[in-house]
């Protein structure tokens, strides 16, 4: 069998696919961080606990409604959305003019009380939530066997990812967006609503938060903890594309899942390094990030 | 006056030379000396983290209960239970319990689970001379090299796990093993342990991988495992990291032609992951609710108040704070030295074991049980989770006594 740097090719494969499936939730998740800090200047520490709410919605949804898994991937990221605009009008609109210390602060405060609310109502252990019948199986790549599911996970971040994307850089309401965080007062003079934009801006982070959340929950344990593990890394992710930067946050995630997938197969005690090692050395060569621009 | 003083006296006298004479006689004291006048359990452990659903408020509930069944009253004086999260963290857990022995006069701690928590609330005890009984923490190491006098180990350890789960499953065909290893000290010693049984059995390793501790994906380790096409996978982590390894081993398949062996898994993961993902796993138990009509009964009363089937841990907490009570009534006081001498002579006999007794190492010896997790069509009832394969008896269960490494040992 021919090997790549000593391992099998096989293998490599493998890890290669499952680290973009990785790569494709943290994508996800940064993406929602940077436009928030983009359009905002909030950095959203409530990004995990959105996550899990998601996750958890999906979970009721199925429970209690007898919703599916298509119903709760429309609505959960809607329920997490307007969850995010009470937040935004609530508490967060009376911090944009502070320091960025208050708004991580008071985010994550509310991801704390979030937490400690489902761990209260549902423990630790977390709920089982079942893969859709759809998805049940798998593919056969040849040099591996990936789950259906799997694979859904990747296709749909992806279009998530650059549809968002496109809407941002590419259309109409994405430069007036652009222009809101350039210069609000200006923009606000052309008769723009600028607080309605930031609100559903930050609205729409959190959904994107809740659909990684409903992706999430039939592939790892519905947990009031599983956004708190996963959120360190996303930090990361978006510090090494550059704060704010779109494009960035999303190449990266891919990127730093991949990276982190052949860690696991080489030396697997430094998977979960790795990523802060990488974010050392490119704040030291680009301060901004791969994809910043320098202010 | 005076005579009523000295009959007083005379009466505690001969209850505690009676205690330091034989178990068998049922010279209880009625009367007796508590520090502060009263008896103080605490208990300490995860109330919020990865084994919060293990032990925690669980737990809590449990020494309650056991405080109630004793009578609610030690001597005509108050049996208090308190409580503190320790968040899995050694430092917190360590200067709590300096508090509680120094400040709020606690008599003795129990559950505390994580074992490098385990071990610091060992020396702080050992340096307090106060009682200790250790429900919740997986590490050898509390009756082996950190062993005190003040110890009791009560209801399971890394040796009991790998001997239980690896000798049964090697013996009925599992011969070649891949170890999936939680990257901590609980980790390794699980894993460590079992591979030496396996070996030991006539079985082989063909190599392991370790994870971090709460790694949010398990896929890659596990498609390790499959590449190693080891018959069996062991898992050697806890919590919610054995949980999503499970799930992931199933979606991926491997559990069509591996078999997965949770080497520490408890009733509360089973029921988190479902039958239906769970099924067929083996594992390791110290108790089971749903065993006879007496832990049928306990169980019930617990899923009462707390709306959830015991753990082992949360059973062992409630035998550990009775047998603890017991022994202070016999030794007619709550001073450590004395509680300890009654402990290591009697035998436990309640709704967690028949006839256990504690070693003196402070290894609490009693029988273990080898479960298979039931199929969803063979599960009758709620928290119906469980097909018992063997029970352990309580000599093969523990490591033997001449294998421990306690100094106290060498002493004699």
């Amino acid at each position: 069998m021919s090997e790549i740097f000593g391992i099998p090719i096989q293998a490599f494969m493998g890890q290669l696919m499952l680290g973009l499936v990785n790569g494709s939730f943290y994508a996800m998740l940064s993406l929602g961080l940077a436009v928030i800090f983009g359009m905002l200047n909030i950095i959203n520490f409530a990004h995990g606990a959105l996550y899990m709410v998601g996750a958890f919605m999906a979970w009721l949804g199925l429970t209690y409604l007898d919703l599916g898994y298509w119903q709760a991937l429309v609505l959960a990221p809607l329920c997490v959305g307007v969850f995010g605009v009470l937040i935004e009008r609530t508490m967060l609109q009376w911090l944009y003019k502070l320091d960025h210390l208050y708004g991580l602060l008071l985010t994550f405060g509310l991801a704390l009380v979030l937490e400690g609310l489902f761990i209260n109502i549902f423990g630790v252990s977390g709920q089982p939530y079942s893969i859709p019948d759809e998805f049940s199986g798998a593919f056969n790549l040849g040099f591996m066997f990936l789950p259906k599911y799997r694979a859904w996970v990747i296709v749909s971040s992806l279009v998530v990812c650059f549809a968002t994307w496109y809407v941002i850089e590419k259309t109409r309401l994405g430069a007036y967006l652009r222009a809101a965080t350039e210069n609000p007062k200006l923009t606000q003079a052309f008769g723009i609503n600028v607080p309605l934009m930031v609100m559903l801006t930050y609205g729409f982070g959190a959904a994107l938060a809740g659909f990684a959340g409903v992706l999430a929950a039939p592939a790892i344990q519905v947990s009031p903890l599983m956004g708190s593990n996963l959120i360190i890394v996303v930090f990361a992710v978006v510090v090494i594309g550059g704060m704010g930067s779109i494009l960035g946050s999303i190449l990266t995630g891919i990127g730093l899942g991949v990276i982190e997938g052949l860690t696991k197969v080489f030396y697997a005690e430094a998977s979960s390094t790795v990523v802060f090692i990488i974010m050392a050395i490119v704040l030291m060569i680009r301060p901004a990030g791969l994809f910043g621009k320098e202010k | 006056m005076k005579q009523k003083i000295l009959v007083g006296l005379t009466a505690m006298a001969l209850a505690t030379l009676g205690t330091q004479g034989a178990f068998a006689q049922a010279a209880k004291a009625k009367t007796g000396k508590l520090s502060g006048d009263m008896v103080k359990v605490a208990v300490m452990n995860d109330m919020a983290g990865v084994y919060a659903d293990i032990g925690g408020p669980g737990s809590v509930e449990a020494a309650k209960m056991a405080v109630a069944d004793f009578g609610g009253k030690m001597f005509g004086k108050p049996i208090e239970v308190v409580f503190a999260d320790h968040q899995n963290k050694p430092d917190v857990g360590a200067s709590k319990a300096r508090e509680w022995f120094d400040v709020q006069g606690v008599d003795m701690i129990v559950d505390v689970p994580t074992s490098s928590v385990a071990i610091a609330i060992a020396k702080v005890a050992n340096e307090k001379k106060r009682v200790y009984m250790n429900t919740g923490a997986a590490t050898k190491a509390l009756t082996n090299e950190e062993c005190t006098p003040y110890t009791v180990h009560y209801a399971y350890d890394t040796y009991a796990l790998a001997n239980g789960t690896g000798k049964a499953i090697v013996q009925t065909g599992g011969k070649t093993w891949f170890f999936l290893t939680a990257d901590y000290a609980f980790g390794h010693a699980l894993e460590a342990d079992t591979a030496a049984v396996v070996k030991a059995s006539g079985g082989e390793v063909k190599g392991a991988v370790r994870h971090p501790l709460s790694a949010s994906d398990f896929s890659s380790f596990l498609l390790q495992a499959q590449a190693s096409k080891a018959q069996i996978i062991g898992l050697a982590n806890a919590g919610g990291d054995t949980i999503n390894s499970v799930k992931a081993a199933n979606e991926f398949g491997l559990t069509k032609t591996q078999t997965l062996a949770g080497l520490l898994m408890f009733i509360s993961d089973v029921h988190s992951l479902g039958l239906k993902t769970a099924q067929g796993m083996m594992l390791t138990d110290a108790w089971y609710w749903d065993t006879n009509e007496e832990t049928r009964k306990f169980g019930r009363r617990f899923f009462d108040k707390m709306k959830r089937m015991p753990s082992f841990d949360q059973a062992a907490v409630y035998s550990a704070t009775l047998t603890y009570l017991k022994a202070v009534q016999e030794a007619g006081t709550d001073d450590a030295d004395a509680v300890m001498k009654v402990l290591k002579k009697t035998k436990i006999n309640d709704v967690f074991t028949k006839g256990g007794y504690v070693r003196a190492d402070g290894r609490m010896v009693h029988d273990m049980y080898l479960m298979q997790v039931k199929k969803p069509e063979d599960s009758k009832y709620p928290w119906d989770y469980y097909q018992l394969k063997k029970v352990i008896p309580a000599e093969e269960a523990f490591q033997p006594l001449a294998l421990s490494t306690c100094p106290m040992l060498k002493k004699k």
